[in-house]
């Protein structure tokens, strides 16, 4: 099984930062997402983010939300997610879900892990659980063998992102700016200054996150931080395509101008 | 003149969440890491105010002069002859500027924003009296304001929304998931995490992460603090109980909690029952919700098997939440107070029985503690004494009323 260790130690072999792609189970239909994780692998994703959709994702922009909105009217439950899972670890990926705290909570956290686990998942990451709360679920996590992801600011002091940092395997994601998720015009600057202040509390690969929406944008990021994630900007391609199959082909497009950029490092 | 004490109260009942925010095993952040920064230096300032005389100066004068406060207790002679005889007395908060107990936060928090150099403030309504309230509190400190609102609430509640306006506030109709006040709250989070740098939330309600719960409480506190010496002065001992209505828990919690370590003094929450316990069409959180996390805290919420949240149904939109503050949670489960339904025709039968007894038009909100206070002086006989929290006037719910009524 492909480890988030084993990817940050292969793209730093090949002097690159890793290409992290998000998508949302269930959408743009619960097939869909796999084959749809599956192109983006294809093209050149490291790693997959599948979204557990939740009902009220106050991280989100209005992209994600759409599409979170219409997994959720598709039916999509946590047994969907793990089934998710389940297809896109078969590429060879590694697989990780990105969920709000509350389904896990209410789940079971070591039922939780364990099932994940199970379907190949390689870890998660958090956006709405601190340190302060994460107790239980890097308790399950270790248990279960999966890694725990937790997320940096900008406005984090260097207590917090110490803080922060210790609850991390498997690499740490800096929030690029203050916002929510959505693909920008550019790049906020605080993004590199939040990886240096980062490093200089860990040794794990630091991943930047929010606002990343073309090759160009990659390949920026790329030149300072160790993986460069992507979701809205994907989503965005999906909406707008006439069917799944033009979607998958979009995102593939898009994804492979992606790595490229990672491969560049501007 | 408020001293510290009256906002945070002085009795040993261990009712302060701990440093994690937390009220028992309820509270807490549950948050993205980038509002941690901004509700840290909330909580520092909020603490230092607390404790200013000259903070606390100021909103005892704006409160006095420009709130409207003390308000007054009401004894509702006719209402009580159809709640078993018992004597049934209102404090009346619908007294207040702009008409609602929202006003006494806002204030607060209004001058807690200009204390924290901040120009801008954000809020989310749900029936439009919090939305109000804020804006009036920044057309009166100079403050820029955005309110964000479901898309739902705003046309059934199209007046506020016309007074937010003349007061100078921008309104966002919200039109994500069930367009009530749970998604204008995710709405308002997502503005505060772009914009924290220049901006306060100004919360509404006892929810949400830590300090909310305990700066709205404190905040809200002067009801119950004036309340009880009132109610002393007026019957020569304290109620029998207080009964108050429970969405988010503001206006219950800011009544209750002066009488917390009055052992004799039964604390009733009413939560809006909608058409029924059993139609699945209710906000009941606390008598039929499980515990979780929504909008950044630990509590009781209406959630399905696997967290998602239920959207919850009221006739009243300032009760249409399903979640509510984790005070009342600890509350409930410590067994201090006690939360019963009550359902939209129970409310609305309460809402006609004082407007036409007593000449009072409540706020269909405050007509669920009306309808409580019913069945409970029913239960408790025409000795007791019940304080019941008219939270706010019934004007903003007439189009509901004339509905409801076919009037």
């Amino acid at each position: 099984m492909t480890t988030l260790q084993t990817v940050f130690a292969k793209a730093k072999a090949d002097n690159r930062a890793a290409l992290v792609g998000y998508l949302p189970a269930g959408f743009p239909s619960k097939d869909g997402a796999i084959a749809a994780a599956a192109a983006l692998v294809e093209a050149g994703c490291d790693v997959i983010e599948i979204g557990l959709p939740y009902s009220d994702p106050l991280m989100d922009g209005p992209t994600i939300q759409d599409a979170v909105h219409r997994s959720l009217t598709n039916g999509t439950r946590i047994a969907d997610v793990m089934r998710t899972v389940e297809g896109v670890a078969a590429t060879g990926a590694a697989t990780l879900v990105m969920t709000y705290w509350n389904p896990i909570d209410r789940y079971g956290a070591d039922r939780f892990a364990r099932d994940l686990a199970d379907a190949g998942g390689v870890g998660t990451i958090t956006p709405d659980l601190t340190p302060e709360e994460a107790g239980p679920w890097r308790e399950a996590s270790a248990a279960a063998g999966i890694d725990t992801v937790f997320l940096v600011a900008p406005s984090s002091t260097e207590e917090r992102i110490q803080a922060v940092v210790e609850c991390c395997t498997g690499f740490v994601y800096a929030a690029s700016l203050m916002g929510v998720t959505g693909a920008r015009e550019s790049v906020n600057v605080a993004a590199g200054d939040l990886v240096k202040r980062t490093r200089a509390h860990t040794d794990l690969p630091v991943c930047v996150g929010l606002g990343v929406g073309t090759g160009k944008q990659a390949a920026e990021v790329a030149a300072y931080a160790d993986g460069v994630i992507v979701g809205s900007a994907f989503i965005r391609r999906m909406l707008d395509a006439p069917d799944e199959q033009a979607g998958r082909a979009s995102i593939g497009e898009l994804a492979r101008e992606m790595a490229q950029g990672v491969r560049t490092r501007a | 003149m408020l001293t510290a004490a009256d906002l945070a109260g002085n009795g040993p009942h261990g009712d302060d969440p701990d440093l994690r925010g937390k009220f028992g095993v309820f509270g807490g952040r549950y948050v993205p890491e980038a509002l941690i920064p901004a509700l840290d230096e909330v909580a520092k300032v909020y603490e230092q105010a607390r404790n200013d005389v000259q903070f606390l100066r100021e909103f005892d004068h704006l409160l006095r002069t420009y709130a409207g406060r003390p308000t007054t207790l009401t004894d509702v002679p006719r209402f009580s002859e159809q709640a078993g005889g018992a004597r049934v007395v209102l404090k009346r908060e619908d007294l207040t500027h702009t008409g609602a107990h929202k006003i006494n936060n806002v204030i607060g928090q209004a001058l807690l924003t200009k204390r924290l150099g901040k120009k801008r403030v954000i809020a989310e309504t749900g029936a439009g009296q919090h939305g109000v309230a804020t804006a009036t509190a920044a057309a009166l400190l100079g403050l820029e304001c955005v309110i964000y609102m479901g898309a739902v609430d705003c046309e059934r509640q199209a007046l506020n929304v016309a007074r937010m306006k003349l007061l100078g506030a921008t309104v966002v109709p919200v039109h994500n998931g069930s367009k009530t006040l749970k998604d204008a709250i995710n709405e308002a989070f997502r503005d505060w995490v772009t914009n924290v740098d220049s901006t306060h939330y100004l919360f509404g309600t006892v929810a949400g992460p830590h300090p909310f719960p305990e700066i709205v409480r404190d905040f809200a506190r002067i009801i119950g603090v004036e309340a009880r010496r009132q109610m002393l002065e007026l019957t020569g001992r304290l109620p029998d109980a207080v009964c108050a209505a429970v969405g988010g828990g503001s206006n219950a919690i800011g009544i209750f909690h002066a009488f917390i370590d009055d052992a004799n003094v039964q604390l009733h929450g009413y939560e809006a029952g909608g058409h029924g316990l059993a139609s699945g069409e209710h906000a009941l959180t606390l008598t039929a919700g499980s515990v979780g996390v929504l909008h950044g805290a630990r509590t009781y919420v209406l959630q399905d098997d696997e967290g998602q949240t239920i959207e919850s149904h009221s006739i009243s939109a300032g009760l249409d939440y399903p979640g509510v503050g984790p005070e009342h949670a600890w509350l409930k489960d410590s067994g201090r107070a006690t939360y019963h339904g009550v359902t939209d025709d129970q409310a609305m039968a309460a809402f006609s029985l004082l407007a036409r007894t007593e000449g009072i038009i409540p706020a269909i909100e405050s007509s669920h503690a009306l309808a409580g206070a019913l069945e409970l002086g029913r239960e408790l006989g025409p000795e007791a004494t019940i304080l019941v929290n008219l939270s706010g006037r019934g004007d903003k719910d007439m189009g509901t009323a004339m509905k409801y009524f076919n009037l």
